[in-house]
């Protein structure tokens, strides 16, 4: 019988209330604590043996020359400092990265808004539409990246028929240094839009009360009038979120340019993550390569930063 | 006319809504027509201007040739066998750590919550190259064990969240009932909340193979002998190694018929259990 008295606590308290309470247990809480403890045993193992401990090892073999072969050597900082004075393609990277999160982002938010909102019309066959939106996103990214290095191909490819047609000489996307990131960014977002984003934004979509909407068509708002000043507003936390997001796994990018053109041509799609990739296991360059790795963490880190203390002034949480 | 207006701009309405529909499928579609045409040409159709979308004549042989050229077959066996293995661990191990974080008091157990869930934000990139190491040491490169074994250590955060969501949903009269019963904790983790759980469950292994199918960096740097590459790793191991014949021909043709058939499965998987993923997901009670 008095297993019951376990339940009692009220299970909605907050989080931070649960945490900052002190922990007293009789002897059937420490019964039920064993236990507990006993289930999650299997994620503290994994945890401190794929997770803390490889991210410790990394801190320090950031600090190394080590190639694997011979045993780690200490060389303080000077991993941090050739990647900032001497590297060559440090640099580059850096710039490559920025651009590509920079033209990427935007396109990709904005399009998903728009799947979902068009996803969330009452039409007839919206589940076809809703699988054919999602299909480009769990398309295999590697025969994604096959099938558009084929519509891009200069000279047999489709965008370029398609250009031809109207009078235009489309450029070698892939193949020219300044086409090659907006073609991988062209890539990207037709590889997304239509996917979790858009999942996302069409379950925040079909949150809103229709109250609302309804009183604002009583007022006489246009469709475009509604969206723009009902629908996006109360959507912000969801597009905050979904930006967050984004923009870390764009920071990401790796697979589309190591396949599609291997970080050129001359250097223009060479992602940090190329970088530290040619670093570690092409080059051996554990310690270098974990250095580069620290250093993407911290620009997740300044980035995901900076958006929480900019989201005051535009994501609008319905509580106040 | 102005009885007939708000009929007028209904239908517009409707017609632009149509319009907009058919326009973004087509362009999500118009990619994998255009592959679908390649696939079915030989290097001589592949280089005609303008192109032509049906191609005469249909080449449906290169559906055959691409299985010899390189082992597809057996890319998708391996990429089949690592996600079963995978997510056998994975279902298992997450359902367990779920229900620890679910059901029991523990101290620290919300600290460590809210630990496993900050893992969820961190890139791989800072414990890959360790984890390299480490399983370079035990000598498990070019195996599949780095890709299966991780999973069997409460698999990934994400489906540790969504268990415990969905474990806390359910009534806890009802193990109370059963704990009155004498049931211990075992069984009640076998016979009510794991049987209770398979939307949950089913959904997570839509999810899983999806991103199994897709992995590739982790395949990149464990898998190195052609007989043992997935599926992702396989295609651009043939993009590499066929990108144009011994002639010197261009090879878009098998590129693409290969890039079609390893794109099927995770596309028919999507079509037919959609609805299990989407009910999955919303009764985990994540949505709200």
């Amino acid at each position: 019988m008095s297993h019951r008295t376990m339940h009692d606590t009220p299970t909605r308290e907050s989080l931070a209330a649960r945490i900052s309470r002190p922990f007293r247990l009789g002897v059937l809480g420490w019964y039920e604590a064993r236990w507990g403890l006993f289930f999650i045993t299997p994620w503290i193992l994994g945890f401190l043996l794929f997770q803390f401990g490889p991210m410790l090892a990394s801190v320090y073999f950031s600090f190394t020359d080590y190639n694997v072969l011979r045993p780690a050597r200490w060389i303080g900082l000077d991993n941090y400092q050739y990647m900032v004075t001497t590297d060559p393609r440090f640099w580059k990277a850096i710039q490559v990265t920025v651009y590509y999160v920079v033209l990427r982002v935007p396109p990709t938010i904005v399009g998903a808004l728009i799947c979902a909102i068009i996803l969330n019309q009452s039409i007839r066959g919206r589940v076809v539409y809703r699988t054919l939106f999602f299909i480009p996103s769990i398309t295999p990214g590697v025969a994604a990246i096959l099938v558009w290095t084929w519509v891009l191909n200069p000279h047999y490819g489709l965008l370029n028929y398609m250009l031809d047609q109207v009078g235009i000489e489309g450029p070698s996307w892939l193949g020219d240094p300044d086409w090659a990131v907006p073609s991988l960014v062209m890539l990207g977002v037709w590889g997304s839009i239509g996917g979790t984003s858009a999942i996302i934004f069409l379950s925040a979509l079909q949150d809103i009360p229709e109250s609302l909407v309804d009183a604002a068509r009583v007022d006489g708002a246009t469709w475009l009038r509604e969206q723009l000043h009902i629908t996006i507003p109360l959507l912000t936390p969801a597009i905050f979120f979904v930006l967050v997001l984004t923009i870390i796994g764009t920071f990401q990018a790796f697979t589309a340019a190591f396949v599609s053109t291997n970080g050129g041509p001359a250097y223009a799609t060479y992602f940090l993550v190329l970088h530290l990739y040619e670093r570690a296991f092409q080059s051996f360059q554990m310690g270098y390569a974990s250095a580069l790795a620290w250093v993407l963490v911290a620009f997740l880190l300044v980035f995901t930063y900076l958006q929480i203390q900019g989201s005051n002034r535009w994501v609008h949480y319905g509580g106040d | 006319m102005s009885a007939s207006l708000p009929v007028v701009r209904s239908a517009l309405r409707t017609f632009a809504i149509y319009g907009v529909y058919i326009g973004a499928s087509i362009l999500f579609v118009i990619p994998f027509v255009w592959a679908l045409s390649g696939s079915l040409k030989n290097p001589y159709q592949l280089e005609l201007f303008p192109p032509e979308w049906i191609p005469d004549p249909v080449l449906w042989r290169n559906y055959a040739e691409i299985w010899t050229i390189v082992p597809l077959g057996r890319f998708m066996w391996n990429t089949l066998f690592i996600a079963v293995l995978s997510l056998a661990g994975q279902l298992f191990t997450a359902s367990m750590v779920a229900y620890g974080f679910a059901k029991f008091r523990f101290p620290g157990r919300d600290v460590l919550f809210l630990l496993m869930l900050s893992t969820l934000m961190l890139p791989i990139h800072v414990s890959l190259i360790p984890r390299f190491v480490l399983f370079y040491k035990l000598q498990w490169v070019d195996t599949f064990l780095p890709l299966i074994v991780p999973n069997y250590f409460g698999g990934s955060a994400f489906a540790i969240f969504l268990l415990r969501q969905f474990f806390r949903n359910l009534p806890k009269e009802m193990d109370d009932a059963a704990r009155i019963d004498g049931a211990g904790y075992w069984r009640i983790f076998f016979q009510i909340l794991l049987p209770l759980s398979r939307s949950a469950l089913i959904a997570l292994t839509i999810l899983g193979f999806l991103a199994d199918w897709e992995d590739f960096l982790q395949p990149l740097i464990y898998l190195q002998s052609t007989e043992k590459l997935t599926v992702s790793i396989g295609l651009r191991f043939l993009a590499v190694t066929a990108s144009s014949d011994i002639s010197g021909d261009p090879t878009t043709h098998l590129l693409m018929a290969a890039s079609i058939v390893s794109s099927l499965p995770p596309i028919l998987l999507y079509v037919v259990a959609q609805r299990q993923l989407v009910q999955g997901l919303v009764l985990t009670g994540s949505k709200g």
